[in-house]
């Protein structure tokens, strides 16, 4: 699948990662190289394998529901960009 | 005492010959003195540090220590360290004090280990050089000129030029092991779960695990008995007893400790893309396990080649989901400037992010998109199954795989940045460990020479079944008591 920098905009979009008009090539060209390795993939009969997303045969561990961990809200919010009243602030998202 | 071990500082500290104060005095005045040119760590706070030193002091005066109390230890800029500023090398997290300790820093704290400072990195362990910092690249202390291997490049330069004792690194797909060959030391990537991932800054959840960077086998497996164990705080930790990954390392003596020991090599390893200098070190050193006892048997790891691709579909997907939480809202960097909402996300990112972060994430955002997420995402996973069950045929017939841990010795500074392609392939040898989530380790087996004569570390790489560190360590300390490579220090140092 060869990409195009209509792609480029669109997967950058979907990243939420302003890409200009001037990256927009040479980005095209770097992914365009890594997608030619990963093309490899596709000589590979897999028919019947089981995908595996983890190297071990783990199940979630259940806890019960407790409270473990005390509110440290001035804690982190000191190393926030923007907060007012406890709250983090971000710009207006409702009318 | 800048060559000694971690055992012998322990003994000089416990007998009271020198102070923690002291000895982390020692370490601070290295790092002043050549940290400005090798740029190993990107944090250091001497006033933190040396109250650690002097708690420290105070527990072994009280007769209340443990063989790391005292010890100076540099940590991977990619733990979180509670009041130290943790930047994962990325502009994004610059002013970031971290507000917790990592599982891995609060069990150095309890062992009453000394922390040095936060060292370099790839920025979010993205590459194989170092390069991709936002603080700069780390000079490779055996020649200035290249680079110390990545992403564990800072700890890595700060063993190799003895900047401390040890240090510790991650390894998502050859960030301890390559950078140990590089760099000349001793490093460790154990089995996946076996270190708690807690306060580790996240790269590729399902691959990521951490692990000693050290001078010796013996100094790793002191490590890794600080390092290792449960933690219900990450939920893929594995819950078995805690070992002693020093127990064995006595038993390692007489004319043939490792007999019966059935060492197996990929053939695959050792085809087209090995440095010649490279294979002729690894040679040499399978010769020495011979004759230590071993048997060596040839095995096969046919799928090895997919490997890279592989992982460049799966560990950017990881890394795409992971690194959303960048966005500006509650720690991190924020655009100065945006309209909206949507704006501020897309500026802070694409302000914070360096360029091959933002490539891997958006190689991530790719194969996950809807359309390509069989024909990639699911692909991969399909394959990396069949990485793994290569490994588990293959130790049908050996007890431990090795090979080359890179495929050259360190390469010059720009050599490979231009081209991520080139970059990748460096970790040829290491990647499979990762997906299959085996234990792998590197050791230094001897040297390549470069082109301008300059003496060039070479690593030999041991892969052990899952859990089987502690052999795994017996077997590099095995080696390690017959050669000296892993006591070389560069010159000038």
């Amino acid at each position: 699948m060869a990409l195009n920098l209509d792609d480029i905009k669109r997967i950058a979009h979907l990243a939420r990662i302003e890409v200009s008009d001037n990256e927009a090539q040479e980005t095209l060209n770097k992914l365009s190289g890594i997608l030619g390795l990963i093309e490899q993939m596709q000589a590979v009969d897999t028919t019947g394998i089981e995908p595996m997303s983890h190297s071990q045969d783990v199940t979630q561990r259940l806890r019960e529901d407790v409270v473990t961990a005390t509110n440290q809200r001035e804690l982190f919010q000191s190393i926030a960009p923007a907060t007012q009243d406890g709250l983090y602030l971000v710009p207006k998202v409702i009318e | 005492m800048i060559n000694s071990s971690l055992k012998q500082l322990g003994q000089q500290l416990a007998s009271k010959q020198v102070s923690s104060v002291e000895l982390t005095q020692a370490y601070l005045q290295r790092m002043a003195q050549l940290n400005p040119s090798i740029n190993a760590y990107v944090t250091i706070d001497e006033a933190k540090t040396l109250a650690q030193a002097k708690a420290a002091d105070a527990r072994i005066a009280a007769g209340d220590f443990g063989p790391l109390t005292g010890i100076p230890l540099a940590q991977k800029d990619i733990f979180c360290a509670k009041g130290w500023r943790t930047t994962c090398s990325s502009k994004m997290l610059e002013t970031f004090i971290s507000p917790y300790d990592a599982h891995v820093i609060s069990q150095f704290d309890a062992a009453g280990a000394v922390n040095l400072g936060k060292t370099n990195m790839d920025e979010f362990a993205m590459g194989s050089s170092n390069e991709t910092s936002y603080f700069g690249g780390v000079k490779n202390p055996w020649d200035v000129d290249r680079v110390p291997g990545g992403s564990s490049g800072g700890s890595a330069a700060a063993v190799a030029a003895r900047l401390c004792a040890a240090a510790t690194g991650t390894d998502t797909g050859g960030s301890i092991r390559q950078p140990a060959s590089l760099c000349g030391f001793t490093g460790l990537k154990p089995t996946y779960g076996l270190v708690s991932r807690y306060g580790m800054i996240a790269f590729a959840s399902s691959l990521d695990q951490a692990g000693p960077m050290a001078k010796s086998a013996e100094d790793c497996a002191l490590m890794m008995n600080v390092m290792a164990g449960f933690d219900e705080r990450d939920s893929t930790s594995v819950n078995r007893e805690k070992e002693d990954y020093t127990r064995g390392l006595d038993k390692m003596t007489g004319e043939q400790p490792l007999k019966g020991l059935r060492i197996g090599l990929p053939k695959e390893y050792f085809a087209d893309g090995l440095n010649a200098d490279v294979a002729k070190v690894i040679e040499t050193a399978i010769a020495e396990y011979k004759k230590l006892g071993a048997e060596i048997v040839e095995v096969s790891l046919p799928n090895n080649n997919l490997s890279i691709p592989v992982y460049y579909v799966l560990a950017p997907a990881e890394a795409s989901s992971n690194l959303s939480r960048y966005d500006g809202v509650r720690y991190g960097h924020r655009a100065a400037e945006y309209n909206d909402l949507m704006e501020m996300y897309m500026k802070s990112r694409a302000e914070g992010f360096g360029a091959e972060v933002k490539r891997r994430i958006l190689i991530g955002t790719y194969v996950l998109s809807a359309g390509y997420y069989d024909a990639y995402y699911l692909k991969a996973q399909k394959i990396r199954r069949l990485i793994a069950q290569d490994f588990v045929e293959a130790f049908k017939h050996c007890d431990v795989i090795m090979g080359p841990a890179a495929p050259s010795p360190a390469f010059k500074a720009g050599e490979k940045t231009s081209d991520p392609v080139a970059m990748y392939l460096e970790d040829l040898y290491t990647i499979a460990v990762n997906l299959a989530g085996l234990p792998g380790m590197s050791i230094p087996a001897g040297f390549a020479t470069s082109s301008e004569g300059k003496a060039l570390p070479v690593g030999l790489q041991i892969i052990g079944n899952y859990f089987d560190e502690a052999r795994m360590l017996d077997i590099g300390h095995a080696y390690q008591q017959v050669t000296d490579w892993h006591t070389r220090m560069p010159e000038g140092i």
